[in-house]
C-alpha cells in the first residue's frame, strides 16, 4: 500500500478501493471464491448452488428524494446476490446506531425496510443492534447479508463475458448519485431528481427464464458507476469494449445537475440498475424484453466487447470523435468553476 | 434546463466538424487558454477529428493548477490550526504540497469541509460559532465576484467567525508573460468563455493588437467550440488578428461592469506566485484594508514559503504550453490520479489529469 492511512478515496468503488482490496485484503483473505471479487460467493452445498453476498449501508443524509437508507440496505444486497442470477432468499440485518439518534428516525428507516422486504419477497431472518457514544458513528450504519439459491442451468459471472457480446442498461444512469450529491450541496433543480434505488431480481429472474444461456454477466454499477464497473468487466474478460455515447440513457435533470457540479455520469452511483451482457444474436429481444419490464423500461444497448487490449473502455462521442473512459480515481469531486 | 441539448446535437455539430475538416492542411498552434476548455475538447473527443496540421495547446487557465506549492503549504497549515475550520472547492482537496495534502490533513483529524459555493462556508460560520471558518479561496476572475459578494454578506452580518484566504488570480498577466515568449509560436487564442463573461471580450484587444494574434471567446459546448475553432481558423487563413466574440450568449464586449465593481470593492491587485511562471506584477488579488477583519493571512499567523517544485515535475512547463504532459518522466508512472505528484495530474480541468483519463500517450 502506498498510503499510510485510509483516505475516503478507499471508499469510492475506483481505483483507491481496488487497491485496498488486492493490496491488502486479499494478502490475507485467500479463499478463491473470494478472489474473483463479484458481486456475491457462489458455492455448492449439499447439491444446491447457493449465491451469498453482504454490504454496509453509510448515507447522508440518511432520508433523500426517492429513498432512504433502509432501502438502500435491502435492495443493494438483494442485487448483489442477483446479479450472480441468484433468487434472493433471506437477509440479515445489523445496526450500528449513534447515541442520541431520535427513535422517530429509526422507525422510519424500520418501516422502509419491512415494506421494501416484503415488496421484494425476501424476508429478514437474523439482525443485532449495537450503539455507540455519540460522534463515534453518523446517526445509523446498517449491514444486510444475504443468501439466495442459483437455479441450476444459470452460470452468470463476469468471467463468461467473451468477444462480440453486447452491453445492456437497464435505465438511465447516475440518478442516485446526483441525488445524494445535490442534497449535500443544498441544490435545487429543476426536474424531479430521485434516487433510482429499486430491487432488481424480478428483472434478473425474468430476464435468465426467458432467455436461458443468453446472459452471460450482470453487474450492478453503484459506486464509481458505468464506467469503473465497465472497466473491471473489461480487464476481467481481457478484452476491449466500445459505448456510443448517444446511447447512454441519461434524464435530463441528471444531465443539468452533473453539469452544474462539473461531473460526468458515467461515474456517478446508480442503485437501482443493471448492466448485462449477453450474446449480440439476442440483444435486441433481451433490450425489448427489459422495455417491457417495470424495472427496466428506459433499457438501451449501449456498446459492445470488442477486440483490443485488455481493460481499454473507449466511448464514441456525438461528434464522431472518440475518447477513452478510465475507472474513477478517488471520489468525484465538484469542481471550481 | 435549457442549452444542454442544442448544442450537442449532431444536426448541429456535424455539419462544423466537416466545415472544420475543410480547412486545407497546415502547421497551426492554437492554445486553449481556459482548463473548462482543455477538458471539454477531451470530453467530446474533439481532437481525433481536427484538421492535419492543427495543434491544440493547454494554456495556465487551470486554478488549482497555478496555485503555488507555497499556498498548499499554507492551506495545509491553516486545516491543522486549534478551532479552525476550512472550507475549500472539492478539486483542492487531493492538490499535494511538501507536507500533504487537505485530504490527508484531515485523515488526521483537521476540519476541511468541501463547499459548492463560498455563501456555503459563511453558513458554516453560523451553524459553528466556536470556530475560524476560513474559506481557502483560489480561482480567477469567475470565481471572484461570488467571494466578493460573500465578504460583502459576512460583513453586513457582522460575522466574526469567518474569514478568507485569498488566492485570486487574473488572466491578463500570465497571457502576457506566455505571448512575449518567442519560443511558444502560437497562431491564435481560443479565449476561456466563463472569465470573459465577467472582463468581457474587450480584454483581449490589447493581446491581440500588440501580438497579431486571432483571439476568438467560445462557449464550452462542442458546437461553440467547433465554431471558435472556425473563426480562429478563418482569421488565421485571411491573416487578420482580430477579437471575435464566438460566445454572445453570454459574453458581452464590456463584460460584467456590477461584478467588476464588486471585486473592485472588496480586492486589491497584488503580486502573486504561479506555479511555473514565478512571482507575476499584480496577477493576484489581497482582500482590502476595509475589509483585513475578513482577512485570514491577517487574523492567522501564515508564512507563506517559497516552496520547489516537486523534483522532475514538470507542470510549470506544461501550463506555460512548452510541454505536453506526455513528455513529462513522471507522466503516467509516478504521478497518476490516484498518486498525483504535480495539481495538474489532481485538478478535474488539469491537463495531466485530462490527458492521462481520456487517454493521450
Amino acid at each position: 500500500m502506498s498510503e499510510q492511512y485510509i483516505l475516503l478515496d478507499h471508499g469510492s468503488g475506483g481505483l483507491a478501493s481496488q487497491q485496498l482490496i488486492s493490496e491488502l485484503f486479499l494478502k490475507y483473505l485467500t479463499s478463491p471464491l473470494l478472489a474473483s471479487l463479484e458481486d456475491s460467493a457462489v458455492f455448492t452445498v449439499s447439491g444446491n448452488c447457493l449465491a451469498m453476498s453482504t454490504d454496509s449501508y453509510v448515507v447522508d443524509p440518511l432520508f433523500f428524494p426517492g429513498g432512504d437508507i433502509g432501502m438502500l440496505a435491502v435492495h443493494g444486497t438483494i442485487n448483489d446476490l442477483a446479479m450472480r442470477g441468484a433468487r434472493p432468499l433471506y437477509l440479515s440485518l445489523a445496526f450500528i446506531l449513534e447515541e442520541g439518534l431520535a427513535i422517530n428516525d429509526l422507525e422510519r428507516v424500520l418501516q422502509s425496510i419491512a415494506k421494501c422486504s416484503n415488496e421484494a419477497g425476501v424476508p429478514i431472518v437474523t439482525g443485532d443492534t449495537k450503539v455507540v457514544p455519540r460522534g463515534k458513528a453518523d446517526k445509523i450504519f446498517i449491514n444486510t447479508s444475504g443468501i439466495g439459491l442459483v437455479p441450476d442451468e444459470r452460470s452468470i459471472s463476469v468471467s463468461q463475458a467473451r468477444k462480440g457480446d453486447k452491453i445492456l442498461l437497464s435505465g438511465s444512469m447516475g440518478d442516485h448519485g446526483i441525488t445524494i450529491m445535490t442534497r449535500r450541496a443544498g441544490l435545487s433543480l429543476e426536474g424531479e431528481l430521485r434516487s433510482d434505488t429499486m430491487a432488481l431480481h424480478g428483472l434478473v429472474d425474468h430476464l435468465c427464464t426467458t432467455f436461458p444461456g443468453a446472459i452471460h454477466t450482470l453487474r450492478d454499477p453503484t459506486r464509481g458507476g458505468v464506467a469503473s464497473t465497465l472497466c473491471e468487466i473489461a480487464e476481467q474478460a481481457k478484452a476491449a469494449i466500445t459505448l456510443d455515447e448517444e446511447s447512454l440513457p441519461i434524464s435530463a435533470s441528471v444531465r443539468a445537475g452533473c453539469e452544474i457540479l462539473g461531473l460526468d455520469p458515467l461515474y456517478l452511483a446508480n442503485e437501482g440498475k443493471m448492466l448485462v451482457i449477453c450474446s449480440p444474436n439476442q440483444a435486441n429481444d433481451i433490450v425489448n424484453a427489459m422495455q417491457h419490464h417495470p424495472q427496466g423500461h428506459e433499457a438501451a444497448i449501449i456498446g459492445e466487447i470488442i477486440d483490443g487490449p485488455a481493460g481499454r473502455v473507449t466511448l464514441h462521442t456525438g461528434l464522431g470523435g472518440e475518447r477513452l473512459v478510465t475507472p474513477l480515481h478517488g471520489q468525484p469531486l465538484p469542481r471550481i468553476c | 434546463m435549457k442549452y444542454l441539448s442544442e448544442f450537442r446535437d449532431s444536426a448541429l455539430t456535424k455539419p462544423l466538424v466537416a466545415e472544420l475538416q475543410r480547412f486545407p492542411a497546415r502547421p497551426i498552434r492554437i492554445m486553449e487558454i481556459c482548463g473548462t476548455h482543455t477538458m471539454a475538447i477531451f470530453h467530446h473527443g474533439l481532437r481525433s477529428i481536427l484538421p492535419e496540421g492543427l495543434q491544440l495547446i493547454s494554456g495556465p487557465g487551470c486554478p488549482v493548477c497555478v496555485t503555488a506549492a507555497g499556498h498548499i503549504d499554507a492551506f495545509v497549515d491553516i486545516a491543522q490550526q486549534d478551532k479552525v475550520r476550512v472550507a475549500i472547492f472539492g478539486d483542492l482537496m487531493r492538490v499535494p504540497g511538501s507536507n500533504g495534502s487537505l485530504s490527508q490533513a484531515a485523515a488526521h483529524g483537521a476540519q476541511v469541509e468541501m463547499v459548492y459555493s463560498p455563501m456555503d462556508a459563511l453558513e458554516l460560520a453560523e451553524k459553528h460559532p466556536g470556530e475560524l471558518i476560513v474559506f481557502l479561496s483560489v480561482g480567477f476572475e469567475t470565481t471572484t465576484p461570488g467571494v466578493a459578494a460573500t465578504i460583502l454578506e459576512a460583513n453586513r452580518r457582522e460575522t466574526s467567525n469567518f474569514a478568507v484566504y485569498s488566492t485570486h488570480k487574473v488572466i491578463p498577466p500570465p497571457l502576457e508573460l506566455l505571448l512575449a515568449d518567442p519560443d511558444l509560436e502560437l497562431n491564435g487564442l481560443l479565449c476561456p468563455g466563463h472569465v470573459s463573461t465577467i472582463i468581457g471580450a474587450q480584454a483581449y484587444q490589447t493581446v491581440a493588437d500588440k501580438y497579431q494574434l486571432p483571439c476568438v471567446v467560445a462557449g464550452f459546448e462542442p458546437a461553440d467550440i467547433l465554431r471558435a475553432l472556425i473563426m480562429l481558423l478563418r482569421q488565421i487563413h485571411e491573416e487578420r488578428y482580430e477579437v471575435e466574440n464566438g460566445y454572445n450568449r453570454a459574453v458581452t464586449w464590456q463584460g460584467n461592469q456590477r461584478a467588476c465593481a464588486l471585486v473592485d470593492k472588496v480586492f486589491i491587485p497584488e503580486d502573486s506566485p504561479w506555479r511555473g511562471m514565478g512571482i507575476l506584477p499584480g496577477s493576484g488579488l489581497a482582500i482590502r484594508e476595509t475589509y483585513s477583519q475578513f482577512d485570514a493571512s491577517k487574523r492567522l499567523d501564515i508564512t507563506m514559503q517559497d516552496i520547489a517544485e516537486p523534483k522532475g515535475c514538470l507542470c510549470g512547463e506544461i501550463l506555460c504550453g512548452k510541454f505536453a504532459p506526455p513528455d513529462c518522466p513522471l507522466f503516467a508512472k509516478a504521478c497518476t490520479p490516484a498518486n498525483p505528484i504535480g495539481p495538474c495530474m489532481v485538478s478535474s480541468e488539469g491537463t495531466c489529469a485530462a490527458y492521462f483519463r481520456y487517454g493521450e500517450k
